[in-house]
């Protein structure tokens, strides 16, 4: 696509316009953009980390006994995989990086509306991450429960699992002052004429994911308090001996645990919903019902936790209330893909990368969800429950959905933020490898899950070897896309060919200032007259 | 850089109120938990709950509604520019959050020494539900007393701010909010206090 307005990389930005750049100029920054960057660079290397754990699981895994590691080290790897892929990069990863770099520029704000708590934000998180990185390597090793930390056995297991929760713990309460800060942000800040109706939907989609991350963190919090207390002072409030029921834990998790899903979803929904129209040249086909249904999504998905216990023991009409509020929650999420859909017929598209991404999202995460009502149906989840069939569903929709959407955001919009953008055609070469590797990956885990492979085991039995090294191969496929994919970018973004204000022809307010943002963002307040897909209001051909 | 661009009243209280419901989740778990444990022990809750202290929990609700009130004739005061009046009732509000910590000391040491907190022999030789009721007794008042901490050093912070006119009649949304919070640790003990000392 020809970039209109091309300018030379621009001298003065939010990189250098204040004239600090040292280290403590970006550590201490209140500048959303500068947080949205330490963020990104933050989660996006326990992404690494993680991706490397999860290559070593796979690896395991290519023929059955025990190939690099034994059982203590694989749980011990699975665990750390867990924990550094939900709570270091998936729930912040979204709205600190991207929340923080585009949300503000979106709404047409200067900045968020609390910029100190902000930066407060970001070192909770860092000081939460060096406290989940200590506990790898102090006291008893690495937690070996899983990323869920179920009772009975997080109390008893010898490993550090105590210094790992506490540092959840205080990731989370990084996460809770993100979304007030966001909720308030969208409520105060938004400029004139940027009328709740006008508001584009990655915005809409940040502001439930916001109320979810305040609404449900806290549970969390004292749900790990808890096990610090038990494991400390002996409590014993989840320890049948002691009259505890451990069944409650898994109610206390899961009730922050089910909607967080929705915190790692919801912002990716929000990005395909902007990148489709701009690359289809339409405006968004049913933009009420799409906003509607994040808040749907968000409401309904905070009460179907009880889907996670079907074979736990639960009475068997708090399995069919479960059961039947998954499958409502179904329904906003097929709106979204409806509408997606609807906005690319007729519509004039362009396969550039950020729609190549936006395309396999939708693809995935619609197998990703299907396979997820298999789950959510207490009979056929009694077949697959605990097997590799919910390893395989789980990484469709995060994998496949959150987190192709979020490499579908870094080509969108990263070019903004350095004025200079990737080269196209290995990007389109990564992200086919990306794609088939991907499925091939995850889709064998599915049915080998069908087959009766428990999950979190690291032996099996024969007759999964030759599915299960398919999916290793496939692994290898993925992580190569994925080098490739991050090579190229970076690559570009520092010395690509240089872009000017609005190089896709979008019709939000990011895209009207100058490539990369100044500090102050606008020049002066934008008055807002159009929609956010309103691209003949926009003047945009 | 400085802080925010502009003062915004209406959002620093939306974010205060937004806090706020993110602490009364926080409990919420713990209470989740009374409720089912109740319905499952009722007998031995009953009979654990005969064993507060009545009347130190009755005089520290008293004195943390009395704290309450003086932080909201803080808020009257500072609104009329009364700056020295202000200071005077933080310095009231924060004392009574003293008053109710040591009353919580003396509460504490007293079960204690009848052999009463989570792990303790006696505990776990008696019935399940005992022991239930009296480690949810000690992690709720123990969370709350820390809330109380926490919301005495808040007080003490904004009162040193008054006192140095950083805070006054033109702005004094963080009054207003150090009042929020101290009127949120009042409301957890209005419900902490029947559930635990009074409907058993």
């Amino acid at each position: 696509m020809t970039s209109t307005n091309q300018t030379t990389p621009p001298i003065s930005s939010f990189w250098n316009d204040t004239g600090k750049t040292g280290i403590t100029s970006w550590i201490f920054s209140t500048d959303h953009k500068r947080i949205g960057f330490l963020y990104f660079y933050s989660v996006f290397s326990f992404f690494l980390i993680a991706v490397a754990l999860g290559v070593l699981l796979r690896i395991e895994l290519i023929a059955p006994g025990r190939t690099i590691m034994g059982p203590q080290t694989y749980n011990a790897v699975f665990t750390v995989h867990g924990v550094l892929m939900i709570f270091l990069f998936i729930i912040p990863g979204f709205p600190g990086a991207f929340g923080n770099l585009v949300m503000p520029l979106q709404i047409g704000a200067r900045d968020v509306a609390f910029p100190r708590l902000n930066l407060f934000s970001w070192w909770l998180y860092i000081f939460g991450a060096g406290i989940i990185i200590a506990s790898l390597f102090t006291g008893g090793g690495p937690p070996d429960t899983g990323w869920t930390f179920y009772v009975p056995f997080a109390e008893r297991t010898t490993t550090n699992v105590s210094l790992a929760v506490f540092g959840v713990f205080t990731v989370g309460f990084s996460s809770i002052l993100t979304g007030l800060n966001f909720v308030t942000t969208i409520h105060r800040l938004r400029a004139p004429g940027m009328t709740w109706g006008r508001l584009p939907l990655f915005v809409w989609s940040i502001y439930a994911t916001a109320w979810i991350q305040v609404l449900a963190t806290p549970i969390l919090g004292i749900t790990l308090a808890l096990i610090i207390a038990e494991r400390f002072l002996g409590t014993g409030l989840f320890d049948p001996a002691r009259g505890g029921d451990p069944l409650m834990y898994q109610h206390l998790f899961w009730i922050y645990s089910h909607p967080a899903v929705y915190i790692m979803i919801l912002p990716g929904m929000g990005i395909i919903s902007e990148i489709i129209p701009v690359f289809a040249r339409k405006p968004i086909f049913g933009y009420k019902m799409i906003a509607f249904s994040s808040l749907a999504i968000a409401g309904a998905g905070s009460l179907v936790w009880g889907h996670h216990m079907f074979t736990s023991g639960m009475s068997d009409t708090a399995i069919l209330v479960f059961s039947f509020l998954t499958f409502v929650v179904a329904i906003p999420s097929a709106i979204k893909v409806f509408n997606w859909v609807s906005t690319l017929y007729l519509g004039s598209i362009s396969l550039e990368v950020p729609m190549l991404f936006s395309l396999s999202f939708i693809l995935l995460f619609s197998i990703g969800g299907l396979s997820g009502l298999i789950l959510g149906a207490a009979a056929t989840d009694i077949h697959v429950h605990d097997t590799m069939f919910v390893v395989g569903h789980f990484h469709y929709v995060i994998f496949g959905g959150a987190v192709f959407a979020l490499f579908g955001a870094m080509h969108y919009w990263l070019p903004k933020f350095y004025g200079r953008r990737y080269a196209e055609k290995p990007a389109v070469i990564a992200w086919a490898l990306m794609f088939v590797g991907f499925n091939i990956t995850y889709f064998t885990m599915m049915v080998l899950g069908m087959e009766g492979m428990p999950r979190r085991y690291y032996d099996y039995l024969p007759e999964f070897a030759r599915l299960n090294l398919i999916s290793t191969i496939g692994s290898w496929i993925l992580v190569g896309g994925l080098a490739l994919m991050l090579v190229n970018l970076f690559r570009g973004l520092f010395r690509g060919e240089p872009i000017g204000r609005n190089p896709w022809g979008a019709a939000t307010l990011e895209w009207t200032i100058p490539t990369p943002p100044p500090t102050e963002n606008f020049e002066e307040e934008p008055v807002v007259t159009h929609g956010p897909y309103d691209f003949k209001g926009a003047g945009i051909p | 850089m400085s802080g925010p661009p502009h003062k915004d009243y209406a959002g620093a209280k939306l974010g205060m109120w937004i806090f706020l419901f993110t602490e009364l989740l926080l409990f919420g778990g713990l209470f989740l938990l009374y409720a089912v444990y109740l319905t499952r022990y009722p007998r031995e809750f009953t009979a654990a709950g005969r064993e507060m202290h009545l009347v130190l929990g009755t005089l520290n609700t008293a004195i943390l509604i009395t704290g309450s009130y003086f932080a909201a004739m803080a808020v009257t005061a500072i609104q009329r520019d009364e700056r020295r009046r202000a200071v005077g009732l933080m310095e009231g509000a924060v004392l009574t959050a003293a008053v109710f910590l040591f009353n919580k000391y003396l509460e504490w040491s007293a079960e204690i020494g009848h052999g009463i907190y989570p792990d303790s022999p006696r505990l776990v030789a008696g019935p399940p539900g005992e022991s239930v009721f009296f480690s949810l007794y000690y992690l709720t008042v123990g969370l709350h007393g820390l809330h109380v901490l926490i919301g005495g050093t808040f007080l003490t912070v904004v009162a040193i701010r008054v006192q140095r006119g950083t805070i006054h009649a033109g702005n004094y949304v963080l009054l207003e909010n150090g009042a929020l919070y101290w009127h949120l640790v009042d409301l957890i003990w209005i419900f902490i206090f029947p559930l635990y000392y009074l409907i058993l």
